[in-house]
C-alpha cells in the first residue's frame, strides 16, 4: 500500500474518510499539492480551479458529518478530460477555436459524477478535439510520460493517464474513439477502459466521431476503473444511442467471476509479424499467466484486420468533418477579425483557419472529400460494408471464445516528435484499438509489465455490454502482480 | 478507384471551409494522397452483397411527446459568443 494519499486506491480512502481519519478537504490538498509539485513537468492539466474543488470537497465531508455520504465516490478527486462539459468550467478540446469557451451545462456523466459526491478535478490536456495517439496535437500546451519525461503520454486521453501516473488524481475520465483511453494507459501504466457503445451516454462529449465515440473510467487498479464506470454507466434520454440495458454491480460481478475458469481468444492477425518483440515480451507473459491458471486459450482469426484503419480512418474523419461544422466563428468560438466582408463564407473560412489546428485541418479535409460528391460511394458506403464484416469477425470470435487478449499498443511510448512529421505511421500505432470501436466492443488495457523501463499494457477485449466480464478478467492478472504499486519516479 | 487518387485541395478546402496556405496546400496535399493511397486496400473485398453498418447496435428512432420543457436561458446559451447584442449575435453584413 502506498503512503502518499495521492497514490492510495478509492478503496482505501473511502475506509479513510468513513473512519474520519482524514477528511476530503485533507485528500484533495493532498492532489492539489502533488499536481503542483509535478505539473510543470508532467503538464498533463489545461488548467485546474483549486479554490472550487476545495468547496466540493467541503460540502463533501459535510455530508459525511450528517451521515448522509453518497457512495464510494463521495469525496474522491476525478480528473476531467477537456472534452467534456462541466458548468461553468471551461471546455477547450485543447483547440485555439474554444479557447475562451466556458461550458453552460454538465454533461450527462458528470452530472452522474456530482450525484455520487466526486469532487471534479481540472482540465485535462488531450490531442485537439481527441485527433491524435500522442497529445502532441494540443494547442494548450505539451503533455509528457511520467515514466520518461522525453517521451509522449499517448493519445488522445495523455492528460488523463499521465495524471493518474503522476497522482495528480485518484482517477480520470477520458474518451476513445480508436483507442484514446486504452492507449495512453498502456504508454502510463494505468488500467482504462473503453465501455461498449451505448454503455456511457455520449450528451456533452464534445463530438468527434459519433457512431465511434465513448467516454471510459482510466484508474491505477481495476477496482478504480470499476467505481468509475458504475457511477457514470447507463441509459439516457437526451443520448439516442445509449443502450436500455442493466447496469450491473461491477464489484460484484468481479468477485461473482473471480474463479472462473475463462475461454480466452488470440487473435492470430495481432500476433502475426507486426508487434515489436519487446513489447510481446510482457503480454505472453500474462497469457502465460492465464494459461496456468487453467483459462483454455484458443488462437482465432479476425481476418479484416488489415483492413481496420483504412475503415477507421474513412469513418472517423467522415464524421468529424461534419461534426466539426459547428466551429464557424460565429455563435460560440473564435472568430477571425480579418476577412473578406464581401464573401459572404469567407469569415468561416478565416476563423476555422486560425482556430484549427494542423491535424484537425487534415482530418477534416480528408472527411470531406470522402463524403464529397461523386466519391461517398467509393469511401463512406465502402467503410460502412467493412465495418460490418469487422464487426462480423469479432461475433464469429465470440461464438468460440469469452474475450480476446491482444497487445494494446505495438510498442511502448515513443520519443516526442517520432512521428509528427508522417501522419499514416501515426495512424497505423492505433492498429490492435480501433477494431473495437468500429465494432463496438468493450476494451480494457491493464499493465502487464515493462520494455526498456517503459509500462506496456494487455488489452482484454469483450462481448458487447459484457464489461463486468473484461473487469474480472483484468483483476485476475492485476492480483497476482504487483504492477498497480508501481510509480513513476518524478 | 484504379488510378493513383489525388485530392484536388482548392476545392475540398472550399467545401470544408478552412482558408489554408500555399505551404498547407502542398502539404497536405502529398500526405492525404499517401493516405488515399493506404485506403484504396479497401478495394480488395468483395463488398457487394453487405449490408453497410452505421452503429454498432441497431438503434431505432426515439419520439417523445412534442412539449415545451424549461431550457437554457438565453443569457446563458449566448454567453459564449463571440460578439452578441441584446438577445442577439452579431453577424457581419451580408446583403446589400
Amino acid at each position: 500500500m502506498s503512503q502518499e494519499l495521492y497514490y492510495k486506491t478509492i478503496g482505501e480512502l473511502g475506509r479513510l474518510l468513513e473512519s474520519g481519519e482524514i477528511s476530503s478537504v485533507e485528500l484533495t490538498q493532498a492532489v492539489i499539492d502533488r499536481t503542483k509539485a509535478v505539473d510543470d513537468r508532467v503538464g498533463a492539466f489545461n488548467s485546474f480551479d483549486e479554490a472550487d474543488a476545495l468547496s466540493q470537497a467541503a460540502a463533501s465531508d459535510a455530508r459525511r458529518k450528517e451521515g448522509s455520504a453518497l457512495g464510494p465516490l463521495d469525496g474522491i478527486p476525478v480528473g476531467i478530460k477537456d472534452v467534456l462539459a462541466v458548468k461553468d468550467q471551461p471546455l477547450t478540446c485543447s483547440s485555439k477555436i474554444l479557447e475562451k469557451f466556458v461550458s453552460p451545462y454538465d454533461a450527462t456523466c458528470i452530472e452522474k459524477l456530482k450525484g455520487s459526491g466526486a469532487i471534479l478535478w481540472g482540465r485535462l490536456n488531450m490531442d485537439e478535439f481527441a485527433m491524435g495517439s500522442s497529445t502532441e496535437n494540443s494547442a494548450m500546451g505539451e503533455t509528457s510520460n511520467p515514466w520518461d519525461l522525453e517521451r509522449i503520454p499517448g493519445g488522445s486521453s495523455g492528460g488523463s493517464a499521465a495524471a493518474v501516473a503522476a497522482g495528480e488524481a485518484i482517477v480520470t475520465l477520458g474518451s476513445d474513439t480508436g483507442g484514446s483511453i486504452r492507449q495512453p494507459a498502456s504508454h502510463c501504466g494505468v488500467v482504462g477502459l473503453k465501455p461498449t457503445y451505448g454503455r456511457v451516454s455520449r450528451y456533452g462529449l464534445a463530438a468527434f466521431a459519433s457512431s465511434l465515440d465513448q467516454v471510459g473510467p482510466m484508474g491505477r487498479s481495476v477496482e478504480d476503473v470499476a467505481i468509475l464506470l458504475q457511477a457514470i454507466s447507463g441509459h439516457d434520454e437526451r443520448d439516442s444511442t445509449s443502450y436500455k440495458a442493466v447496469v450491473p454491480d461491477y464489484l460484484a460481478e468481479i468477485e461473482r467471476l473471480r474463479d472462473k475458469k475463462w475461454t480466452l481468444g488470440l487473435p492470430k492477425e495481432y500476433f502475426e509479424g507486426a508487434a515489436d518483440a519487446a513489447s510481446m515480451g510482457a503480454v505472453k507473459e500474462a497469457i502465460d499467466f492465464y494459461r496456468e491458471l487453467g483459462c483454455e486459450i484458443k488462437e482465432v482469426s479476425l481476418p479484416h484486420t488489415e483492413y481496420a484503419v483504412a475503415t477507421y480512418y474513412i469513418i472517423a474523419t467522415a464524421e468529424a468533418s461534419s461534426n466539426l461544422a459547428r466551429y464557424d466563428g460565429i455563435r460560440y468560438t473564435h472568430r477571425a477579425e480579418k476577412f473578406d466582408a464581401k464573401d459572404s463564407i469567407d469569415i468561416y473560412r478565416q476563423s476555422r483557419a486560425e482556430g484549427f489546428g494542423e491535424e484537425v485541418k487534415r482530418r477534416v479535409i480528408l472527411g470531406t472529400y470522402v463524403l464529397s460528391s461523386g466519391y461517398y460511394d467509393a469511401y463512406y458506403l465502402k467503410a460502412q460494408k467493412t465495418r460490418a464484416l469487422i464487426r462480423q469477425d469479432f461475433e464469429n470470435a465470440f461464438s468460440e471464445v469469452d474475450a480476446l487478449l491482444t497487445p494494446t499498443s505495438p510498442t511502448p511510448a515513443f520519443k516526442k516528435g517520432a512521428h509528427t512529421d508522417d501522419p499514416l505511421s501515426m495512424y497505423l500505432s492505433d492498429i490492435y484499438t480501433i477494431s473495437a470501436n468500429l465494432a463496438g466492443v468493450p476494451g480494457m488495457s491493464v499493465p502487464c509489465g515493462y520494455s526498456d523501463d517503459m509500462p506496456i499494457g494487455l488489452q482484454i477485449l469483450g462481448k458487447p455490454f459484457k464489461e463486468e466480464e473484461v473487469l474480472a478478467i483484468g483483476s485476475a492478472f492485476e492480483s497476482a502482480r504487483d504492477f498497480k504499486n508501481h510509480h513513476p519516479k518524478l | 478507384m484504379s488510378e493513383t487518387p489525388h485530392i484536388d485541395i482548392d476545392k475540398v478546402a472550399d467545401l470544408a471551409r478552412i482558408a489554408l496556405s500555399e505551404e498547407e496546400k502542398a502539404k497536405f496535399s502529398s500526405q492525404l494522397d499517401s493516405i488515399l493511397g493506404y485506403i484504396d486496400k479497401l478495394n480488395e473485398l468483395d463488398t457487394e452483397d453487405v449490408k453497410p453498418m452505421a452503429h454498432p447496435h441497431s438503434v431505432e428512432n426515439v419520439w417523445r411527446e412534442d412539449a415545451a420543457e424549461p431550457e437554457m436561458p438565453v443569457e446563458e446559451a449566448l454567453k459564449n459568443a463571440p460578439a452578441k447584442r441584446q438577445n442577439m449575435v452579431i453577424v457581419p453584413k451580408v446583403v446589400e
